[in-house]
């Protein structure tokens, strides 16, 4: 078992120093954690590597396992102080107005999941988009399953895909209104339905859930995340 | 003669072989499919933001309720991506029994696939053949978590509880049925879980052999589905295809092989391929898949019964301590309430985990920012891509075909539209 964790890393190091090498320029940056490599690169370059990416020997990536956007907004805010103690006790004081920084030039990011079958490997692009013009470029010339991928992304994430030749809606209602993975988005949603007896159709309004927070959300940074250390983590 | 007209036809949602609640809104040219657009999301609960306003562990019943008939396999997924980013490992003993319970999930699955596919082509008793076996694969669900179908037994470093010493019997007097009838139901119930499960693995095969004598030489199974919907290899990988559907087109890849969890590098089993690439070559597949998880819950019984121990790992800031140490130990006490108050936080960083469902691959991807709930977490579900792939697979066919080729996707709306 030992030795099987041991190629596997071994083959992860060869496939960075490969990336490292292909894509040297500074705009391109390699993370390695948990035992996965994330390119994050910038969104003009995302076609010509996606094909080098999957055209290249050394790469090879025949399948786009996932695409999907993610919302940076509210990255590492929580609702509750943990760091010092308040003059006026630990109330379960929960702070509800969360910033949500939504015109940030990073806001948006579109993460690409490939797989390699011929090396047996994987990689993570992730390139990040501005929330004024939240586009890139499609990934069907390269692999076709990046469709219904993009199609989910821009429902959720109002992400565009320029030369998607069908970006519509897929998850979502028809007729709805906004993004609804954004974090500026409710959870309880905009509108809510029921039926009207009078009108004898089904009419739209405003919610009337009150949003509540059960558990609130906390970041320790202390040693509450356990384990065996960084070697197993990169295991 | 008549003139033939195109025209649109509505597909479903409420339609018995749309496996759910799909629509498909079809073009066509006399019977013949020039376009098919499938229309989802009738089901989409938005599992994934659900989950962003959630401790970790909350959501875990949440993947039972994805893809409600490959039930651990969806959590087998979830949790190995937050093993992954806390750095844990679950004991021996916990890895073989969720190489256990996935195969049963398999099994399960591919149960459900095939009456199901066998009644939409109009093959009736397949289907009452496949319910009979499923009915005991639940009770072991049921035994080992107290659910039949949403089980919420895997948890970040290990599984909920032990393999209980006692399989659960039919007790009493029922309206319904006998003493004769009870006693026959419970004849294979007198020891424990791994007992009722050795019977099953035994009884198995020859049920595999009785569909495989209804239908792999059957005329109008074959007429069905020989020459329908193929993919060659090249339009599975670029249409994102996993699992049989992949292997059915002649690709050797299964991760329970290529990147293995859980106790698959210890247990030995083989991946049957397809050759054309059509539907009746992922059937053989799929049927074949059956008799191999059979084989692995075999060695996995074997070895559980001559290794006990810990079947998850001793550290309470993730995995509750024991009830009666709550009682007595103020530590525990504290860890306790810690624990379900405000669950554990996770180091910030991303991690995408994958295990070998039994429609493909299903994946996890979470980003955490350092808090107790992920900051964003995908799903990455095996059956969206095969959907997607329908356009592609059903043009030039006929109207009849389509059914045959949805049921082969072997598509669950629970996971499609999350």
């Amino acid at each position: 078992m030992v030795t099987h964790i041991l190629t596997r890393t071994a083959r992860v190091d060869a496939l960075a120093a490969s990336i490292r090498a292909h894509f040297a320029e500074s705009e391109f940056e390699l993370i390695d954690e948990f035992g996965e490599l994330t390119l994050i690169l910038p969104a003009e370059h995302l076609l010509d590597v996606a094909r080098t990416l999957r055209d290249h020997d050394a790469f090879r990536f025949e399948q786009l396992i996932d695409l999907c956007g993610v919302d940076y907004s509210a990255y590492g805010n929580s609702e509750w102080e943990t760091d010092e103690a308040s003059s006026t006790g630990f109330g379960r004081g929960v702070d509800r107005e969360l910033q949500v920084e939504a015109d940030d030039p990073k806001r948006f990011a579109v993460v690409v999941h490939l797989l390699s079958l011929a090396h047996n490997h994987r990689l993570r692009l992730r390139t990040h988009v501005a929330a004024s013009a939240p586009i890139v470029d499609s990934l069907i010339p390269v692999w076709s399953a990046a469709n219904w991928f993009e199609r989910e992304a821009f429902d959720l994430y109002g992400i565009l895909f320029r030369g998607h030749p069908d970006l519509r809606r897929i998850l979502t209602d028809y007729g709805f209104v906004g993004h609804p993975f954004r974090k500026d988005f409710p959870l309880s949603g905009q509108v809510e339905m029921r039926y009207d007896p009078e009108q004898k159709r089904v009419v739209y309004e405003p919610v009337s859930i009150e949003p509540r927070v059960l558990v609130p959300r906390v970041i320790r940074e202390d040693s509450r995340h356990v384990g065996p250390g960084e070697e197993a983590r990169h295991a | 003669m008549p003139e033939i007209r195109n025209y649109t036809l509505n597909f479903g949602p409420q339609h018995p072989s749309a496996h759910g609640v799909l629509r498909l809104v079809l073009e066509m040219d006399g019977e013949v499919i020039e376009r098919a657009d499938p229309h989802i999301g009738l089901l989409h609960r938005g599992t994934e933001k659900l989950a962003e306003y959630k401790p970790y562990n909350q959501s875990i019943g949440y993947m039972d309720r994805l893809d409600y008939v490959s039930m651990m396999c969806n959590e087998h997924g979830y949790v190995r991506a937050i093993e992954k980013l806390l750095g844990i490992q679950a004991p021996e003993r916990a890895q073989y029994i969720r190489t256990l319970f996935d195969e049963i999930t398999r099994i399960l699955n591919h149960l459900m696939w095939l009456g199901a596919h066998a009644l939409d082509i109009g093959a009736m008793s397949v289907f009452l053949y496949c319910f009979r076996e499923r009915e005991d694969l639940m009770d072991c669900y049921e035994a080992v978590s107290g659910a039949r179908l949403h089980a919420t037994y895997y948890r970040p470093g290990g599984v909920h509880r032990d393999l209980p010493e006692q399989m659960p019997r039919y007790e009493g007097k029922s309206k319904w049925h006998s003493a004769r009838e009870i006693a026959q139901r419970n004849s294979a119930r007198d020891g424990s879980l791994l007992d009722f499960i050795q019977d099953f693995t035994e009884r198995f095969p020859g049920h595999v052999d009785e569909y495989e004598t209804l239908l792999t030489d059957n005329r109008i199974w074959k007429q069905r589905t020989v020459d329908i919907g193929i993919v060659s290899p090249e339009r599975a990988l670029q249409l994102g295809f996993t699992g049989p559907m992949v292997r059915g087109s002649g690709i050797e890849w299964d991760l329970r092989k290529k990147q293995p969890y859980a106790a698959y590098h210890q247990v030995d089993f083989d991946i049957p391929v397809g050759v054309n690439g059509d539907c009746y070559d992922r059937y053989l597949v799929r049927m074949e898949e059956m008799r191999q998880s059979n084989r692995i819950i075999r060695q996995c019984v074997d070895w559980l019964r001559a290794n006990p121990g810990p079947v998850s790992i001793e550290d309470h800031k993730v995995v509750p301590p024991k009830r009666a140490e709550v009682k007595e130990n103020m530590e525990a006490l504290i860890h306790h309430f810690k624990l379900f108050t405000e669950g554990y936080c996770t180091p910030s960083g991303e991690v995408y985990a994958a295990v070998e469902a039994p429609k493909g691959e299903f994946g996890c991807y979470i980003v955490s920012d350092g808090a107790n709930k992920p900051y964003r977490l995908k799903v990455r579900a095996p059956g969206f891509p095969h959907l997607a792939a329908l356009d592609e697979m059903s043009r030039g066919h006929m109207l009849a075909d389509v059914v045959a080729i949805i049921g082969t996707l072997d598509i669950v709306f629970g996971e499609i539209d999350r």
